[in-house]
């Protein structure tokens, strides 16, 4: 019976802990972020990493997300023949909610893990301490990039997927299933609001610092070799992914 | 490069203590390193070198006790001194610890790129200057993975004194070569040594190279310096642990518990 208590209390101490490190971490790169030197070059790198090397699966996600989501909801709206709307549906989803988790969640996979894994690899071969031997932060050196590429880069990857499963969409219900394509059309810009755009948006970002920087943050503190590289990675992209569905709710919720 | 006879001792430290989960690593620790010596200090594995080691430069800091290098304590730096302050220092690492996204150029260039103004002509100078000093030639456009031991520890040395350093740390610098490269690694740091006139801190447990370098030998067991000396001096200690250690025999006081 204790020791239950006992790893209860552990498993407490230990999430507490995590959740600490995550927002020191936040602060410690807010404050490298604005000091000297900028290593621009290393910045664009990342950016290429976050965001152009992960269109092909954005592309992929994005479209057939839009093309299943259109399968179904004119499938469903058939029934009370609505299939007008969903133009509609289609792109309040993608807009608001779609595109932007799934985008955060792609890229978590991809990159996110990379992040952890090569930090990871860093900290074990002790490439971390030579980085401050040289008098060089590694926060400054490797957290900033990365978290700087995330926040850039994940709300260009989600305009860039809206788009495509705006088109995927009209693919299936116009090509596929033969409505209407000017009322299609019609439909699917009508009842758009600016703020469906943006809020997405700005959720994108929320996702790609929350992914950056758990997986910076995993690999700084990796442990144990090439076995501890392996947690980093996976953790990070377990925790990076629970982070990113529980905060869509809160944004959602209390800023749109 | 002689600025460092400013402060005596170099490097202090002072009652310092250290624990690791309740595992007491370091126990009130305390050794004076003098502008310009070379000091070694050996030990069995697991006894705390390296961490000793990681202190003296602030990447570990310590639960109690003082470490005043160079004039500063390191005890209560904000994060930016703290990265000035290690502009005094090279350290070489145990794998060499090069950065394996670079080649062995950009290794070298790296702390002059971060913490210097150089143009990319005297950059580029200066990595030659280092690897002469190292006696590399030919290598700068090689990854580290495609570089044997002996090679990555003498590119990770260019690097460390890329910046000319005050002082110099090795941890433990020919662990994994064979005998003969140990030695020219040995020789290598002791050329570098003179060459260089830095302050110099090596932690290793081969006594070969131990004697070959040290202007003074100490011993780390159980947290704490048991012996001290001239390489002379400590050959003759009388300390049974010491003379086990020396002989690298299995029987004896260090093997008992």
């Amino acid at each position: 019976m204790i020791g239950l208590f006992e790893r209860f209390g552990n498993l407490m101490l230990s999430t507490f802990e995590e959740i600490g490190r995550w927002w020191q971490m936040l602060f410690r790169t807010a404050f490298w972020s604005v000091r000297r030197p900028f290593e621009f070059g290393e910045w664009l790198r990342q950016m290429v990493r976050v965001g152009v090397d992960s269109i092909p699966v954005v592309t992929l996600t994005a479209m057939f997300t839009g093309m299943v989501l259109a399968l179904q909801t004119f499938n469903g709206f058939q029934r009370v023949h609505a299939e007008n709307f969903v133009g509609s549906v289609v792109a309040l989803s993608m807009l608001r909610e779609l595109s932007p988790v799934l985008v955060g969640l792609m890229v978590t996979g991809r990159v996110g893990s990379s992040m952890a894994a090569e930090i990871g690899t860093m900290r074990v071969t002790e490439q971390i301490d030579a980085l401050e031997s040289l008098a060089t932060n590694p926060i400054h050196y490797l957290f900033v990039p990365r978290v700087i590429a995330g926040i850039t880069m994940l709300p260009l990857l989600t305009l860039f997927g809206n788009a495509l499963g705006l088109y995927g969409g009209r693919l299936v219900t116009v090509n596929l299933l033969h409505a209407n394509p000017v009322l299609y059309d019609q439909n699917t810009y009508q009842f758009l609001e600016m703020n469906d755009l943006t809020s997405g948006l700005i959720k994108a970002a929320v996702f790609g610092l929350i992914l950056s920087l758990t997986g910076c943050t995993k690999g700084y503190y990796t442990t144990g070799g090439a076995e501890g590289v392996g947690r980093a990675t996976t953790d990070s992209v377990v925790m990076s992914s629970l982070i990113i569905l529980l905060s869509d709710f809160f944004l959602t919720k209390f800023l749109f | 490069m002689n600025a460092n006879r400013k402060y005596d001792p170099m490097i202090s430290l002072r009652d310092v203590s250290k624990a690791f989960g309740g595992k007491t690593v370091l126990d009130k620790l305390s050794l004076d390193v003098a502008p310009g010596e070379t000091v070694v200090i050996v030990g069995g594995s697991g006894t705390g070198k390296s961490v000793m080691l990681k202190h003296i430069i602030g990447l570990i800091r310590p639960d109690s006790g003082h470490i005043v290098v160079a004039g500063q304590d390191l005890c209560c730096q904000t994060p930016l001194e703290l990265n000035q302050f290690r502009r005094l220092f090279g350290m070489s690492f145990q794998e060499g610890a090069l950065f394996d996204s670079m080649s062995v150029f950009e290794n070298i260039a790296f702390p002059l790129r971060r913490n210097t103004d150089k143009s990319e002509k005297e950059i580029r100078d200066r990595v030659q200057e280092c690897l002469e000093l190292v006696h590399l030639d030919g290598v700068e456009s090689k990854r580290p993975s495609e570089l044997s031991g002996g090679m990555r520890r003498r590119v990770g040395f260019a690097r460390a004194i890329a910046l000319e350093p005050d002082i110099l740390l090795f941890d433990e610098p020919t662990t994994g070569l064979d005998p003969v490269i140990s030695d020219v690694v040995a020789e290598l740091i002791v050329e570098m040594d003179e060459r260089l006139g830095t302050t110099t801190v090596t932690i290793t447990h081969d006594m070969k190279v131990a004697f070959k370098i040290a202007d003074r030998i100490a011993m780390l067991y159980k947290g704490r310096l048991i012996e001290a000396g001239t390489p002379e001096q400590f050959r003759a200690s009388p300390n049974p642990i010491v003379q086990q250690f020396i002989e690298g025999r299995a029987v004896g006081p260090l093997t008992e518990d």
